[in-house]
């Protein structure tokens, strides 16, 4: 059933600060970081007027903003915050423990480069570095994907079979900052999608107490992480449920990857976040000039959906994979990485070419992608990959 | 409010034996009289050191209250949380009881490498009870200087050496910080004067917004003293003036105990502790009258802040 919704124009940090107050947590704790500040500078002011109940704590520093996430979300709290770029590194030691703690926290990052030198721009250094922490990670293209993945999040967080933090990821500046038109769901509707968190274990249940965070040594820490890991992989159904679920409430159908034109496609470019709307405007291109070239969006990469990369990208020729991280001293980016060895025990797989791209905010033009597309001609040609290609840099 | 014994003997343990910390140790001495103090349920969150590592080895756990434990430097941040989520469950009714929150972290956790989280909770006005459990050093990875160590007391960073006797630096005066913090009531205990010590607890619980106390905790292993010498070391502490007991009700100063005839000599304290015996040895007196200047410049602000804050 598709209704219609209010449409506004608003800016991407914006977009998330009223999920959040669509959703209304108990607990906000936060640390203000560019590019994500605005997300809990709007969110202040819902406080401020009232217009939510979150209790909000103001910390002083991102390691605190997750460890009281930690704290209150282990008290049985529904619990969000954002960050972004150093902000995430310096909560990186808690990341760790609130995944392991099993604890549904819901976190944006306007994902920004690292420094040195310091730079406040888009590029997935951030939470790349971040993909072995044990969160869900969903990456969104643009404003209406952010706020939609918002309440997604919540879904898949809570859920009693998965128990895990998810990061719902945007490119800093380039989304966080970019005004375009949402679609907003009403408060009832929001509250019916996401429904009421009931924790299975809380801090504050003092007629049950129970001891959080002990110290397992080599006879029992093994079997929890081996627990977790099978948690997070067990995620990629309910995922797969919740954006069903929220494509019936809304029209927009969510999945892990995001297939365009790679059926029959012979070269295909994979890429995350606001890039594949450039990517997606060059295969329209070149699909009418009749040559076979395809996009595939990565929307969830951590559980990493092998088996539906695999299937997407197994009968091309060649793909172009865009990392928009880079990994000093490595071959090449970490989704290529991923994308490569998962796919290296198939029969037929195609040729892959490693790009890096976009680091620190640069631009990533139509220009650059059609660029690529011949590239991937070329070394089809050539029969195996180049070496890793950085795209729009003075070498 | 009054301290009842007979009454806290029979409301039972909330931190069981079998626990793995060492005999002699204060840590969980101090423990069980502040969770015995408590008069309304409490939860607690602990950094890592060793009243955690030796309370919670998997699958044991050696506590009956609500308990986490997240990482080091942030038992503050991780209780502030959860106080926060306790106001906001209480608001939406779904939470009724009355619930006290108390945070217990080492001096390394605390003077160092927690202090950012410790303060920026404070200065936030969580309702919680922020408590050092104070050995003087990093005990759990054995045994070196931390912020609140004395100066020239040695530890494995700090060793006692030809050139250099020990900790070159005197010890930070947290409890001092935390009434700058604007904490609403500090204090400093040992649990060799135990009824002071709880009563301490029950008025920072009873303190509607952040508390913290300061509680001298011995550490056999650490100091180099004999296992059944806890309490006796912790009571000269006092009595010689390395450890003063007093606290600071929003703002107002008061000392717990003033000895009529003045303070012990500082020497029985130190002879009996191998942290402290090379001060002894002549070519350290320079030193050791460095270390004695340090207690009295604390002895000494002490009485001026009662003075002035009590006009």
């Amino acid at each position: 059933m598709k209704t219609t919704f209010k449409k506004i124009a608003i800016e991407g940090n914006e977009a998330a600060a009223l999920a959040f107050k669509q959703v209304n947590p108990d607990v906000v704790a936060a640390y203000p970081i560019t590019p994500s500040t605005e997300v809990v500078q709007k969110f202040s002011e819902y406080v401020a007027n009232g217009e939510v109940d979150t209790e909000f704590v103001p910390v002083e520093s991102e390691h605190s903003a997750m460890s009281a996430c930690i704290g209150a979300s282990a008290a049985g709290a529904r619990v969000m915050t954002s960050t972004a770029s150093q902000g995430l590194a310096l909560m990186w030691e808690m990341l760790y423990i609130a995944s392991s703690l099993r604890l549904p926290i819901v976190m944006t990052v306007a994902n920004r480069a690292l420094s040195a030198p310091i730079n406040i721009h888009g590029d997935h250094s951030d939470s790349m570095g971040a993909r072995d922490s044990g969160w869900i990670q969903i990456y969104s293209e643009n404003v209406q994907e952010i706020y939609d993945n918002i309440f997604q999040a919540v879904r898949i967080a809570e859920d009693p079979q998965v128990r895990l933090p998810v990061m719902v990821n945007f490119d800093g500046f380039i989304t966080s900052h970019s005004e375009e038109i949402l679609e907003v769901l009403d408060d009832d509707l929001v509250r019916r999608f996401i429904g009421e968190y009931k924790p299975k274990y809380s801090l504050l249940d003092v007629d049950h107490p129970m001891t959080m965070g002990p110290l397992a040594l080599f006879d029992s820490y093994f079997e929890f992480k081996v627990a977790q890991a099978y948690a997070i992989a067990n995620s990629l159904p309910v995922i797969k449920k919740v954006g069903r679920e929220f494509g019936d409430l809304t029209g927009r159908y969510y999945d892990l990857i995001e297939k365009y034109h790679t059926d029959d496609a012979e070269y295909i470019i994979v890429a995350m976040s606001s890039t594949c709307g450039t990517v997606r405007e060059v295969v329209d291109e070149l699909r009418e000039k009749g040559e076979k070239v395809g996009l595939l969006k990565i929307r969830v990469f951590r559980p990493f959906p092998l088996e539906e990369i695999s299937n997407a990208l197994k009968n091309a020729k060649v793909v172009g994979i865009l990392d928009r991280s880079i990994i000093p001293g490595s071959f090449s980016g970490p989704l290529y990485h991923e994308i490569v060895s998962g796919m290296y025990h198939l029969d037929k797989r195609p040729i892959f070419q490693p790009y890096v791209y976009g680091l620190g905010g640069r631009d990533i033009t139509t220009e650059h992608i059609k660029n690529v597309f011949t590239q991937l001609q070329e070394i089809e040609k050539l029969g195996r990959p180049k070496n890793l290609i950085y795209i729009g840099v003075r070498e | 409010m009054a301290i009842n014994l007979r009454e806290i003997a029979l409301k039972g343990e909330k931190l069981t034996s079998g626990h793995r910390l060492c005999a002699g140790c204060g840590a969980s001495i101090i423990v069980r009289m502040v969770l015995n103090s408590a008069e309304q349920p409490v939860v607690v969150s602990n950094a890592t050191g060793c009243l955690e590592v030796a309370t919670t080895i998997f699958p044991y756990t050696a506590w009956g209250v609500p308990w986490i434990h997240s990482a080091f430097e942030n038992s503050a941040a991780t209780i502030s949380g959860v106080e926060s989520a306790y106001r906001a469950l209480k608001k939406k009714g779904k939470i009724d009881k009355d619930i006290r929150f108390i945070s217990f972290s080492g001096d390394g956790g605390t003077y160092d490498i927690g202090l950012q989280a410790l303060s920026g909770a404070i200065e936030r006005g969580h309702r919680c009870l922020y408590i050092c459990y104070n050995n003087e050093a990093y005990m759990n990875t054995g045994i070196q200087r931390s912020s609140a160590t004395p100066r020239g007391t040695f530890t494995t960073t700090s060793p006692a050496g030809k050139v250099i006797p020990g900790k070159p630096q005197r010890r930070k005066n947290l409890t001092e910080m935390m009434v700058a913090n604007g904490a609403k009531y500090v204090a400093q205990a040992s649990p060799s004067h135990w009824r002071d010590l709880m009563e301490k607890v029950r008025k920072a619980l009873d303190t509607d917004g952040p508390s913290f106390l300061n509680i001298y905790s011995t550490c056999p292993r650490g100091w180099r003293t004999p296992d059944d010498s806890a309490i006796r070391i912790a009571r000269l502490a006092v009595e010689t003036g390395f450890w003063h007991l007093y606290e600071v009700e929003d703002g107002r100063y008061k000392i717990n105990y003033k000895p009529a005839k003045g303070f012990k000599p500082i020497e029985e304290y130190i002879k009996i502790q191998g942290r402290f015996t090379h001060l002894l040895r002549p070519e350290n007196a320079e030193i050791l009258e460095e270390f004695k200047k340090d207690l009295e410049r604390e002895w000494e602000y002490l009485l001026r802040m009662e003075e002035a804050t009590n006009k």
